[in-house]
């Protein structure tokens, strides 16, 4: 299988690589996929107090395109609302790293890490999770 | 040889090209294989079953003296070998052969859960045709239990289909143990010989094959020819796949490719000349690529029984680290993976799973294949190359890091996807 060019460039340097410390109150945790399915990712995100992502850091287990996947967001995330990060569709992740039918399950998994690390700081938090989408 | 390995020592210290470590998907020919066939594309170009002139006649001989080639790296007589167009033909043709003939009388078939995609499917061909397949488990080395096997064995049973050497994680079957039991309840015993034939000593008759298939890629001959070994003495007989002017004592009709012949018989040739010293310094290899590794890197875990297995074969788990992710990490080897993203499903190495293994561990290994141009420069390479990539990719892996946070994987409620 031949990989995008930018699913290399993710591949071969990832950003924001690393992790927060899970206990931080303003750090939201997104832990998706499952070993046995070849992909599990860890996304962070750092809220600031106005409600808005001013850093993010992920570590994926996954084949190119998983980690491409999650590198990719960290670099959208940072910068947003909660909201608007919320709005981020596997879609668009998908047509910016030009992901090939079979790896489209990586930008769901990445779509799902961000809701995920926002729902664990809106709990932590205390914030009311906005109506069932 | 020595020619060859110029030539590939010269690309990979520019690494103008990964480096092949990928034996058992297929192997270069030979240069002195290509030698022997190259007259026979040519000006002998005859129709080895033409039998009123020159040119045939000339053709006839070279495949003759192909077939008692590979007769003899097996131990058998010329005249119980049949071309094919390579082993999946040849597992089809003794599955399916075997079990049409007998039909009246049996309908029951033996085999292995780990066995190849062509055996596997052609047993389940046979299923829909009404034929009854018991597929036996493997141990966790990937060995079959000899008392299953016999358990398995009923009057019914028409043959018995175990691989000798399996492709993914290299281990070799107890042969002569299968024949025995296999000779004493009145079976046949089919053996898929594709990575088997010229790396490890095979004889049918101490053995008590019945049938076994061949593949000349898989040693260094073309592409495109193998051979069924049918036994004649007691005799085996099949029904035929492919009919037409009754070649090979009508088996496999067809006009046989005199290069791929050719080419074919010398491979075998090479092999059987060269195994004992080929073996000794492949296995060298192979254990000093797994202690390159294993020293510089925890947790990685060898597949397969470690000392029945073929010389040239290391199937390893790096866990916490995803096969295809390593794979994109070790660009500069040609590797196969176990993980399933390499093809469209989503499963892993069903082979890796039959072990026992976790989907996890099924989904972190690579397969590496050690063979005839392989060099200890290009091994020493490989070493530092994948040490480089699984350490960079586990710093990259939340599981590793929960790992050396004292965090048992298993413990965590993972959601299904």
């Amino acid at each position: 299988m031949s990989y995008s060019e930018k699913v290399i460039d993710h591949y071969e340097h990832p950003r924001n690589v690393g992790s927060f410390q899970k206990s931080d109150g303003g750090v939201g945790t997104g832990l998706v996929g499952a070993p046995a399915c070849g992909d599990v990712m860890k996304l962070q995100i750092k809220v600031s107090a106005e409600g808005i992502i001013e850093d993010a850091k992920f570590k994926t287990f996954g084949c190119g395109s998983a980690i491409a996947s999650s590198s990719l967001v960290t670099e959208w995330v940072k910068g947003k609302t909660l909201d608007e990060a919320a709005k981020i569709k596997n879609t668009e992740i998908a047509q910016h790293l030009a992901l090939p039918p079979v790896k489209i399950h990586c930008s769901v998994l990445a779509e799902d890490a961000i809701k995920a690390a926002i729902a664990d700081y809106k709990k932590k938090n205390g914030l009311e999770e906005d109506a069932a989408q | 040889m020595s020619d060859m390995t110029a030539i590939q020592g010269t690309q990979n210290s520019g690494l103008t090209q990964p480096i092949y470590l990928d034996y058992q998907a297929t192997t270069p020919c030979d240069p002195r294989v290509v030698e022997a066939m190259l007259p026979y594309f040519t000006e002998r170009f005859g129709n080895p079953h033409s039998r009123n002139h020159y040119y045939g006649w000339e053709a006839e001989e070279a495949v003759e003296k192909a077939r008692e080639e590979i007769a003899t790296i097996i131990g058998a007589d010329p005249k119980e070998i049949v071309f094919t167009s390579g082993a999946t033909e040849s597992n089809n043709l003794a599955l399916k052969g075997v079990a049409y003939f007998y039909r009246e009388k049996k309908n029951h078939i033996v085999t292995v859960v780990t066995e190849h995609k062509c055996v596997l499917d052609s047993c389940r061909h046979l299923e829909q045709d009404g034929f009854q397949v018991t597929y036996l488990p493997v141990q966790k080395n990937g060995l079959i239990r000899l008392d299953e096997l016999e358990a398995a064995i009923t009057d019914k049973t028409v043959m018995v289909s175990v691989m000798a050497v399996n492709n993914e994680i290299g281990v070799i079957q107890p042969l002569a143990e299968i024949g025995a039991i296999c000779r004493k309840k009145g079976v046949f015993f089919h053996t898929d010989g594709a990575q088997a034939v010229g790396k490890i000593p095979l004889d049918v008759n101490a053995m008590n094959i019945d049938l076994m298939s061949i593949s000349a890629h898989k040693i260094y001959g073309p592409k495109g020819i193998g051979a069924l070994y049918v036994r004649r003495r007691p005799r085996v007989r099949l029904q035929s796949l492919i009919d037409g002017g009754g070649q090979e004592r009508g088996m496999r009709s067809g006009t046989l490719a005199t290069p791929l012949c050719v080419g074919f018989g010398e491979a075998c040739r090479i092999a059987r000349e060269e195994m004992p010293a080929e073996a000794k310094r492949l296995t060298a290899l192979r254990e000093r690529l797994l202690k390159g590794v294993r020293e510089r890197l925890p947790e990685v875990y060898l597949n397969g029984d470690a000392e029945l297995r073929i010389p040239g074969n290391l199937n390893i788990s790096f866990a916490f680290v995803e096969g295809e992710g390593l794979m994109m990490g070790v660009k500069d080897i040609a590797v196969s993976s176990g993980s399933a993203c390499t093809s469209a499903s989503l499963e892993p190495s069903y082979v890796l799973r039959a072990l026992g293994l976790d989907a996890e561990m099924a989904h972190t290994s690579l397969r590496i294949g050690i063979g005839r141009f392989t060099t200890e420069k290009e091994i020493d390479y490989a070493i530092g190359h994948i040490v480089e990539a699984v350490s960079r990719l586990r710093e990259l892996s939340p599981l590793w890091e929960m790992h050396q946070e004292g965090i048992d994987i298993k413990s965590i409620q993972w959601a299904d996807h």
